[in-house]
């Protein structure tokens, strides 16, 4: 059953997930924490940090790691749980690999078409809310302990967009302020 | 030629640290500039890639292999990109639970939870000048945030929503120009 449904899952995940890996962040948090509680918000928010800092796309990352996890605390066995984690990798390609196929037979001619593109536009200026979303709803008492975490968000914010200082850069400056702080 | 493939999606796979536009570069170093890809038919799969849903990676992978040889070629450019994150993640995910308890750890997670919600929201900034909005088209995201953070709309109605809006928006703007011509 579980499995079934973290194919279903995740199979709708990569339908829906337009705009790039930290707007699909949103749908798989709604997912996976919210509606599942497959995993917890702080549990999620460690996962998008260690998504970061480890090579391979976010969206792929955060399929492996939820898809384990959920199959852990259902109580399967770790290979079982790694089988599991594979399918829902597989599952979040899917649907854009199968429109794939059918794009590489029509090619371009599906770029210019009219309804294509106007829908394009509209899901645009969406993809910004649902990154805001995946930020705005990891904005909570888990994540910001003290003081001093709003002083950290905004200066990673700075660091990133003024600054252009990689992620990586970024998160590894973090984790020594935290040995140094706390 | 399959399996050179494969291995070169692999390494691209591997390299992929920070958002999918980092293989960008990569797939422009080891496949195009070894020929197997003509440079402006590259920017032609990435202008697709840019409307697909699901993971950048992969599907860019996925069309560059179907050109390259076919429906073989792309499941394996696909699969090669998912291979190294996976196993890095499993490894992760089995490694991090027992872990997760040290003093140190702790530590650093405390400082990299805020900045990782930092680090979420900044693309935002960064899709907001892509897309060259200007502050009424702003009220879009603005309206869809709130719909789905205070009325807990799912993210996925809010997809469909912009893509009927696109087209509606489109039928619109050509029946008022339509009209002017009369």
């Amino acid at each position: 059953m579980i499995f079934y449904k973290l194919f279903w899952v995740f199979t709708k995940i990569g339908f829906f997930g337009f705009g790039g890996g930290y707007a699909m962040l949103s749908l798989i948090q709604e997912e996976v924490v919210d509606r599942n509680s497959w995993m917890t918000k702080q549990e999620f928010t460690d996962l998008v940090a260690v998504s970061q800092l480890t090579p391979g796309p976010i969206g792929i990352n955060t399929a492996t790691y939820a898809g384990y996890s959920a199959l852990i605390h259902a109580g399967y066995t770790h290979p079982i749980a790694m089988l599991g984690a594979a399918m829902t990798t597989i599952a979040l390609c899917l649907p854009s690999f199968a429109m794939i196929s059918v794009i590489s037979y029509f090619f371009l001619k599906f770029r210019s078409n009219r309804y294509f593109s106007s829908a394009m536009d509209g899901v645009r200026p969406i993809s910004i809310a649902l990154i805001a979303l995946a930020a705005l709803s990891l904005t909570n008492r888990d994540n910001f302990i003290d003081y001093m975490s709003p002083i950290l968000f905004i200066t990673a914010i700075v660091c990133s967009v003024r600054f252009k200082v990689h992620p990586i850069l970024i998160l590894l400056g973090a984790a020594l302020v935290g040995l140094v702080i706390y | 030629m399959h399996f050179k493939l494969f291995y070169q999606f692999t390494k691209i796979g591997l390299f992929t640290i920070g958002g999918g536009y980092a293989v960008i570069p990569l797939i422009e170093k080891e496949i195009v500039s070894q020929g197997w890809l003509d440079r402006t038919e590259f920017y032609e799969l990435l202008a697709i890639t840019e409307s697909l849903p699901g993971v950048f990676a992969t599907n860019i992978a996925a069309l560059v292999g179907y050109k390259i040889c076919g429906v073989r070629g792309g499941l394996l450019a696909a699969l090669g990109t998912i291979l190294a994150p996976f196993f890095i993640i499993i490894l992760l995910a089995v490694f991090f639970g027992k872990i997760q308890d040290n003093p140190y750890v702790v530590k650093i997670f405390k400082a990299l939870r805020p900045v990782v919600v930092g680090l979420i929201a900044a693309p935002c900034y960064t899709a907001f000048k892509a897309s060259k909005m200007t502050f009424k088209t702003l009220l879009i995201p603005i309206i869809a945030l709130v719909l789905m953070f205070f009325f807990h709309l799912s993210p996925i109605w809010i997809i469909v929503l912009g893509c009927f809006g696109g087209i509606g928006y489109h039928k619109f703007k050509t029946a008022r120009k339509n009209l002017s011509k009369d």
